[in-house]
C-alpha cells in the first residue's frame, strides 16, 4: 500500500470476508438455539444421525432456494416454484417412457432442462415486457399447473422414478454422508463461484441494487435477470427430480410445500427482498434453520396450524429485528 | 422600511448535506404584502432556503419564525397549515389523478362525509378560472395536460390553500408570455390582499416587473437585500457571480484546431429537450455545455450515450457512424465512450456495495481471466486507481455509502477511467463537491485531455465551464445558442447568453 | 350560466367519465357478450337457478378480487387475501351457528376478525416499513394456521337459515349472492372511493413522493387499504360458508383465489402500478374469470384442458400491463 491517504487501511476481517453480517450471525444462534431446545426435549437431536437426516431432507429445500436465491438478489421473485418443481419431477419420470434406453440417462438432464425453459419464459417477461416478477412468476405458475394436468389426465406417463434419481436422492455412498448433500454442496460451490468470482456474478449484485446505475455502466441486465430466473427454474425442476427420486414417484402438488419454505430460508439468511444485498452462507444458515425448525415442530407433535402460525411469526419477527438493525446502524 | 412585522423569519440558517454545506448563517425574512426575489446562480443555496421554509426539510442550524412564534415544521402539511404553500419546481402533482381531485386533495368540500364531486368541481371551476385556465376541464388528467398546463394547475392548487406566504419556485419556466403575464396579474393581487410572495427566478426581467425587494445568494450566503431600482442590473450579475476568484484552474493548452475529430453530431433531435444540435468535439478537447438548468444539456449527453430512445440525427465517433443504442454500444465504439451521470447515487453508484465492487464494475470482463475474476489482478487495479485518485476510504471493500461525496464522485471517474474512454461525457460532475475535490477533478479532466481524451462537459457553475473548457456550448430550450471560446468566454457572455438577453436589448 | 353552457358542461363531464371508466367498461362488455355466448349455449336458457348457480360462484371471487383492489392502489400487493378468506370461512363454520340472532353475532365477528387480519398487514407494512409481498406471504402462513387450528378436516354446520337466504333468490328470480355483492359495493366501496382517505390511497399509488408534499396521509391511507382488504376478503369467506354449509382450511382453494383476485384486478383495468383502477373493474374482471370456466365447460372442452387454457389467458391478462413501455422514451425510466 503506497497511497498516503490510506495509510489507516485495514484488513478486512474474517467475518467480512467470509460474508457474515448481522443477521446471518443472527440466523446462526438461531440454529444453536433450536439445537439446545431440542437437545433438551431429546438427546436424539444432537446425534450426528439425526442431523445427517435433516441435511438430507434439507438439501431439497437448500438446492431450490439457491435457485430462489439468485432471483431475489436481483430484486425480483419467483413464484412460479411450486409447479416448476412438480414440472421437474414430472418430465423426468416420463422421460424414461419417451426415451426408452436412452430415456434412463436423459430423465435427469431433460427435467432440469424443462425447469430452465420455464426459467427463461419468466426471465423474458420481466426483462422484455418490464412485468413485475410477482405477478408474470405467478402466471406462469398456472400455465405450468394445466400442463402438468394436461400432462398426467391425457397421456398417463411413467411416473416412477429411476434407480438413478433414487441413488442421489437417497442414497449414501461416501462415509455415510447422503448423496443429496453433496448435490446440494456441488450446486452451492456453484452457486459461490458465480457470485465471488464472476463478473455475472457481479453483475446480478449491481442489478440488484441499483439497475439503472448497473446498465449505465454497459451491464448487459436484461442478460442477467435471464439468466438468473433461468437457474432459479433449472434448481426448482432439479429438486423436483430429487423429490421424486425420493419418494419414488412423481404426483400433483409436490412441490407447493417448497415455496414459502425456499423464500424464507434466503430471506432469513440476510438477503434482502429487495435484492441487493445477500451471500449464500446466509442461505445455508436459513435452509437449515427452516429444516430445523420444520423437524422439531414435528417432533413436538405440533399440528400443521400450529407450525404455519410460527413459521409466519418466526419470519415477520426475524424480519423486523433485522430491519431494526439495519436503522441503527444507518 | 417596513411597519409590520416580518411573517415569516429564518435566522441563522445552516443547512448541510454530508459535509456539504447548502446554505451558511442565512438571515431571512418575508413580510406580508411584499414581492421579494431570491436571487443566484445555480447551486448558490435557493432551492434549500425553500425546502427548509415549505417543510420539506429541516435545517441543520437556526430557528423558523412564524409571525415571531419560532416553529419546526415536520412536513409540507405542516407548512401548510401555517400558511406557507410553495409551487414546486419538480411538480407536486398526482398524474393518474383528475384535475379537480388535485386541486382539492387535502380538504375537500364534503358532503355527508363523503368528497363532493359537484362541489370539487366547482372549486376547480373558480380555482382554475382565477388563473385563466378556463380551457382545462376539472375532470381532464393531470397526465393528460401539457406542461405549462400543469404548472398553471399547481399554482391553481397553492392557491387554493389560501397562502399567507406564497413561494414560487421558477414557477414561469415553462409558461407561454400570456400566461406569465396572468401570473404577474395574480401575484399582484395577492399583494395587493397581504400575502407576501417570494419568486425564486432567473429571469431578470420578471424581476424588474414585479419585485419589490430582491435577495442575492451565492455559495450557500445571502449577500445582500436591497429594494427594487437601487442595483443595476449589471451590478446585480456581479454580486450573483461574486468578485473573488474560488477555485484555481489547470492552465489550458493552445488550442488547436488541426487535432482530428473525436466526436460529430449532427441534426440531434428528440421531443422538446433537444431541437437540431449539431456540433463537433476534437481529441484533447474540453468542451463545455452551458445555459441554464434543465434546457436540455443533460439529455444531449444521455442521447449521445444512447440511452434515449427515439434521436433523430447522426454521430460519428473517430468518423465512424455510432448507432445511438445504449451504454454497451457506445462503450464499444472505436473510441469508447463514458458517461459520469447525473445522479451518482442513483446512477453512478450502487451504494451498498463495495469501493472495489463498483470500481471494477464497467470494466470487469477485462478484468476476468479463464476462472472467472482474478481477485488479485482486481485488487490490484482497483489500488493503482484509489492512490491515482487519491479516493480517502477506509479499505477496498467498504461499501461507497461510508465514503464523503468527493470520494463517491472519485469512485465513478476510477470506474470509468478503468475502462480506457477516449471520449468522456460528464454530466454536472462536481455538484455539491468540496473544493478541495472540485480541484482535483479539474486537474484530472485537464490530464485526460492532453493525453488524447475528448472530453464533453456540463456544468451548472458558470466559473467552472470558464476556467477548465477550451469551448463553451450555451443551450437555451434544447439549440445551441452560442459558442463561446477564448477571451468571448468570460462570466458576463455566459450568463447572458444563458438567461438569452441579448447584449443589445441589455444596453437598452 | 346559461342553458347550453349547462348541458355542454354535462356532456363534457360524461365524455370524462367514460375515458376514466375504460377499463371497468371494457371488462363488463367483455363479461356481457360472453355471459350472453354461455347462456345462448346452455341447455336451460336464463332461469334464476342458473343465475344463482352463476352468481353464487362469481360473487366469491368477486369480492376476493374487491379486496385484493386495494392494496394493489397503493402500489401493493395482498398475498394473503386467499388466506383470509379462507380462515373466514372456517371461523364461520365455527360461530356462524345456532338461532339466526345467534349466527349475526357470529357474522360480525368473523367481519371484524378479517378486518383485524388485514390491519395486521398493513401495520406491519406500514410500521415496519416489509415489503407487502414478504408481508403478506408470512401474515398468509399465519392465517393458514389460525384456520387449520379451528377446522383441522372439513366440516361445521352452519346456521341454514341466514345461509338459505344469502344463497337463494330475493323474491324467487334475483340471486341473492348479487344483492349482497350490490350491497357491499354501496356501503363499503362507494363510501371509501368517495373518502378522502379512499383518494389518500389512489394518491399514494399514483406518486407517493408527490402526494407527501401534497399533505396527503400516506401512512393512514394505506393501513385503511389493507384493513378493508382484509374486510372484504372475510365477506367472501363468509359467503363461501353459506354456499358449502361448511369450512374447509384447504390450501389449494386460498392459493388459486389469491391468484385468480390478482388477474381479476388486472382484467377489471387496475393497474398495478397503483393509482389507477375500480374494485368495480374487478368485479367485472372475477366475471369475466368465472364465465371462462363456464364457457371451457358449455363448449365441451375437454376437462383436462381447462387448468392450462385458464393458465394462459391468465398470463396474457397480466402481460397487458406491458403496453406502457411503448410510451417509454428515456431508457433510464425503464428500471423505476
Amino acid at each position: 500500500m503506497t497511497g498516503v491517504d490510506i495509510g489507516s487501511a485495514r484488513a478486512p476481517t474474517l467475518a467480512e470476508r467470509l460474508g457474515i453480517d448481522r443477521s446471518v450471525a443472527i440466523a446462526f444462534g438461531c440454529i444453536l438455539l433450536i439445537l439446545a431446545g431440542g437437545a433438551m426435549y431429546s438427546r436424539e437431536f444432537l446425534s450426528p444421525e439425526y442431523l445427517l437426516q435433516q441435511l438430507q431432507v434439507g438439501a431439497f429445500l437448500g438446492i431450490i432456494a439457491s435457485g430462489a436465491m439468485m432471483v431475489i438478489l436481483l430484486g425480483h421473485i419467483d413464484l412460479s416454484i411450486p409447479w416448476v418443481v412438480t414440472l421437474g419431477a414430472m418430465m423426468a419420470t416420463a422421460m424414461v417412457g419417451w426415451g426408452g434406453a436412452a430415456g434412463v440417462w436423459l430423465c435427469i438432464p431433460f427435467g432440469v432442462f424443462c425447469g430452465a425453459v420455464i426459467g427463461v419464459l419468466n426471465g423474458l417477461g420481466v426483462a422484455y415486457l418490464r412485468l413485475p416478477s410477482m405477478i408474470f412468476t405467478l402466471g406462469m405458475n398456472a400455465v405450468v399447473q394445466g400442463l402438468m394436468v394436461l400432462h398426467t389426465g391425457g397421456f398417463a406417463p411413467l411416473d416412477q422414478a429411476t434407480e438413478a434419481m433414487h441413488f442421489i436422492a437417497v442414497q449414501r455412498s461416501l462415509f455415510g454422508i447422503p448423496n443429496a448433500l453433496f448435490v446440494w454442496a456441488l450446486v452451492g460451490c456453484f452457486v459461490i463461484y458465480v457470485l465471488k468470482r464472476t463478473a455475472f456474478g457481479r453483475a446480478v449484485y449491481a442489478v440488484g441494487n441499483r439497475e439503472s446505475a448497473a446498465y449505465l455502466s454497459g451491464v448487459n441486465t436484461n442478460r442477467v435477470l435471464i439468466g438468473c430466473f433461468a437457474f432459479s427454474g433449472a434448481m426448482a425442476a432439479f429438486a423436483g427430480v430429487l423429490l421424486a427420486g425420493y419418494s419414488n414417484k412423481a404426483y400433483q402438488n409436490m412441490g407447493d410445500a417448497y415455496l414459502l419454505p425456499a423464500i424464507a430460508a434466503v430471506v432469513l439468511g440476510g438477503t434482502n427482498i429487495l435484492g441487493g444485498r445477500g451471500n449464500y452462507l446466509g442461505t445455508i444458515a436459513g435452509v437449515i434453520l427452516i429444516t430445523l425448525l420444520q423437524s422439531i415442530l414435528s417432533v413436538m407433535q405440533m399440528p400443521e396450524a400450529g407450525r404455519q402460525v410460527i413459521y409466519g411469526c418466526v419470519i415477520i419477527g426475524m424480519l423486523l429485528i433485522y430491519g431494526r438493525s439495519a436503522k441503527a446502524r444507518s | 422600511m417596513h411597519d409590520r412585522k416580518p411573517y415569516l423569519e429564518l435566522k441563522q440558517i445552516s443547512k448541510r448535506y454530508g459535509g456539504v454545506a447548502a446554505l451558511t448563517d442565512v438571515d431571512f425574512s418575508v413580510y406580508p404584502g411584499e414581492i421579494q426575489a431570491v436571487l443566484g446562480e445555480n447551486g448558490a443555496g435557493k432551492s434549500t432556503l425553500i425546502k427548509i421554509a415549505s417543510g420539506v426539510t429541516d435545517p441543520t442550524e437556526g430557528e423558523v419564525l412564524i409571525e415571531g412564534k419560532p416553529v419546526r415544521f415536520k412536513s409540507p402539511t405542516e407548512a401548510m397549515r401555517a400558511g406557507v404553500v410553495c409551487v414546486f419546481q419538480e411538480l407536486s402533482l398526482l398524474p393518474e389523478m383528475t384535475v379537480a381531485d388535485n386541486l382539492s386533495i387535502v380538504d375537500p368540500p364534503k358532503w355527508f362525509g363523503m368528497i363532493d364531486a359537484k362541489g370539487q368541481r366547482e372549486r376547480a371551476r373558480s380555482l382554475l378560472k382565477r388563473v385563466g385556465c378556463e380551457d382545462v376541464h376539472p375532470l381532464e388528467l393531470v397526465r393528460d395536460l401539457p406542461l405549462s398546463r400543469r404548472q398553471m394547475v399547481e399554482i391553481a392548487k397553492a392557491l387554493g390553500r389560501n397562502p399567507r406566504i406564497l413561494i414560487l419556485d421558477e414557477a414561469t419556466s415553462a409558461l407561454t408570455a400570456d400566461d406569465v403575464e396572468r401570473v404577474y396579474g395574480i401575484i399582484r393581487e395577492l399583494k395587493a390582499s397581504g400575502v407576501g410572495i417570494l419568486y425564486v427566478s432567473h429571469r431578470m426581467r420578471e424581476i424588474e416587473a414585479l419585485a419589490d425587494t430582491a435577495t442575492v445568494f451565492r455559495n450557500g450566503r445571502k449577500i445582500e437585500t436591497f429594494p427594487k431600482g437601487a442595483r443595476s442590473v449589471d451590478a446585480i450579475i456581479e454580486m450573483m457571480i461574486g468578485r473573488e476568484v474560488t477555485h484555481q484552474y489547470p492552465e489550458k493548452p493552445q488550442p488547436a484546431a488541426d487535432r482530428s475529430v473525436a466526436l460529430a453530431a449532427a441534426h440531434l433531435a428528440w421531443g422538446r429537450e433537444i431541437q437540431d444540435i449539431s456540433f463537433t468535439l476534437r481529441k484533447g478537447e474540453i468542451v463545455g455545455l452551458g445555459g441554464l438548468d434543465g434546457q436540455g444539456q443533460r439529455e444531449l449527453l444521455l442521447a449521445l450515450f444512447g440511452v434515449l430512445k427515439g434521436v433523430s440525427g447522426t454521430v460519428a465517433v473517430d468518423g465512424k457512424p455510432l448507432m445511438l443504442d445504449g451504454p454497451r454500444k457506445a462503450m464499444q465504439a472505436p473510441l469508447p465512450m463514458a458517461l459520469i451521470p447525473e445522479d451518482r447515487k442513483t446512477e453512478g453508484l450502487m451504494l451498498p456495495m463495495s469501493v472495489r465492487d463498483n470500481m471494477t464494475l464497467a470494466a470487469l470482463p477485462r478484468l476476468a481471466g479463464r476462472f472467472g475474476v482474478d481477485a488479485d489482478k482486481e485488487n490490484a487495479a482497483v489500488q493503482l486507481m484509489v492512490d491515482r485518485l487519491r479516493v480517502k476510504t477506509p479499505d477496498l471493500l467498504a461499501p461507497v455509502s461510508a465514503l464523503s461525496g468527493g470520494n463517491q464522485q472519485k469512485v465513478v471517474l476510477a470506474k470509468w477511467l478503468m475502462t480506457e474512454p477516449g471520449i468522456i461525457l460528464l454530466n454536472d460532475p462536481t455538484r455539491g463537491i468540496d473544493v478541495g475535490t472540485k480541484q482535483e477533478i479539474y486537474r484530472l479532466m485537464r490530464e485526460l485531455a492532453n493525453q488524447g481524451a475528448a472530453i464533453l462537459f456540463y456544468s451548472t457553475d458558470y466559473a467552472e465551464l470558464i476556467g477548465c473548457c477550451d469551448r463553451v456550448l450555451v443551450i437555451y430550450d434544447g439549440r445551441i445558442r452560442r459558442e463561446l471560446a477564448g477571451d468571448e468566454l468570460n462570466e458576463r457572455n455566459l450568463l447572458q447568453s444563458a438567461l438569452n438577453i441579448d447584449a443589445t436589448e441589455q444596453a437598452a | 350560466m346559461t342553458s347550453s353552457g349547462v348541458r355542454r358542461g354535462a356532456l363534457g363531464n360524461w365524455r370524462f367519465w367514460l375515458a376514466h371508466n375504460s377499463g371497468v367498461l371494457t371488462a363488463a362488455v367483455l363479461f356481457l357478450a360472453m355471459f350472453t355466448l354461455y347462456i345462448s349455449n346452455h341447455s336451460a336458457g336464463l332461469t334464476p337457478a342458473v343465475a344463482t348457480t352463476a352468481a353464487n360462484k362469481a360473487v366469491l371471487l368477486a369480492l376476493v378480487a374487491m379486496a385484493q383492489t386495494l392494496p394493489v392502489l397503493t402500489r401493493g400487493l395482498d398475498l394473503s387475501v386467499g388466506m383470509v378468506f379462507v380462515m373466514a370461512n372456517c371461523i364461520a363454520s365455527v360461530i356462524v351457528v345456532g338461532t339466526v340472532g345467534e349466527g349475526m353475532l357470529g357474522i360480525l365477528a368473523v367481519l371484524a376478525i378479517g378486518a383485524l387480519a388485514g390491519f395486521i398487514n398493513g401495520a406491519i407494512v406500514v410500521w415496519g416499513r416489509l415489503q407487502p409481498i414478504i408481508t403478506t406471504l408470512a401474515t398468509g402462513a399465519v392465517y393458514y394456521g389460525i384456520s387449520l387450528f379451528v377446522r383441522p378436516g372439513p366440516g361445521g354446520d352452519v346456521q341454514s337459515d341466514i345461509a338459505d337466504l344469502l344463497t337463494g333468490q330475493v323474491f324467487d328470480v334475483i340471486p341473492a349472492a348479487l344483492v349482497v355483492l350490490l350491497v357491499v359495493v354501496l356501503v363499503v366501496w362507494i363510501p371509501y372511493r368517495r373518502s378522502v382517505l379512499g383518494r389518500a390511497a389512489y394518491a399514494v399509488g399514483s406518486n407517493e413522493q408527490a402526494a407527501y408534499m401534497s399533505g396527503v396521509p400516506v401512512q393512514r391511507a394505506k393501513l385503511l387499504a389493507y384493513t378493508l382488504a382484509g374486510l372484504l376478503a372475510s365477506i367472501a369467506g363468509l359467503m363461501l360458508t353459506f354456499n358449502t354449509y361448511s369450512g374447509e382450511a384447504s390450501a389449494p382453494i386460498a392459493g388459486s383465489y389469491t391468484l385468480n383476485s390478482i388477474a381479476a384486478v388486472v382484467i377489471g383495468g387496475t393497474s398495478l402500478f397503483g393509482g389507477w383502477g375500480s374494485a368495480i373493474g374487478s368485479i367485472f374482471g372475477a366475471f369475466v374469470l368465472r364465465t371462462i370456466e363456464d364457457l371451457l365447460f358449455v363448449f365441451d372442452l375437454p376437462p383436462l384442458w381447462q387448468p392450462l387454457f385458464q393458465g394462459v389467458v391468465l398470463l396474457i391478462a397480466v402481460s397487458l400491463g406491458a403496453y406502457r413501455i411503448l410510451r417509454v422514451r428515456n431508457r433510464l425510466e425503464l428500471f423505476s
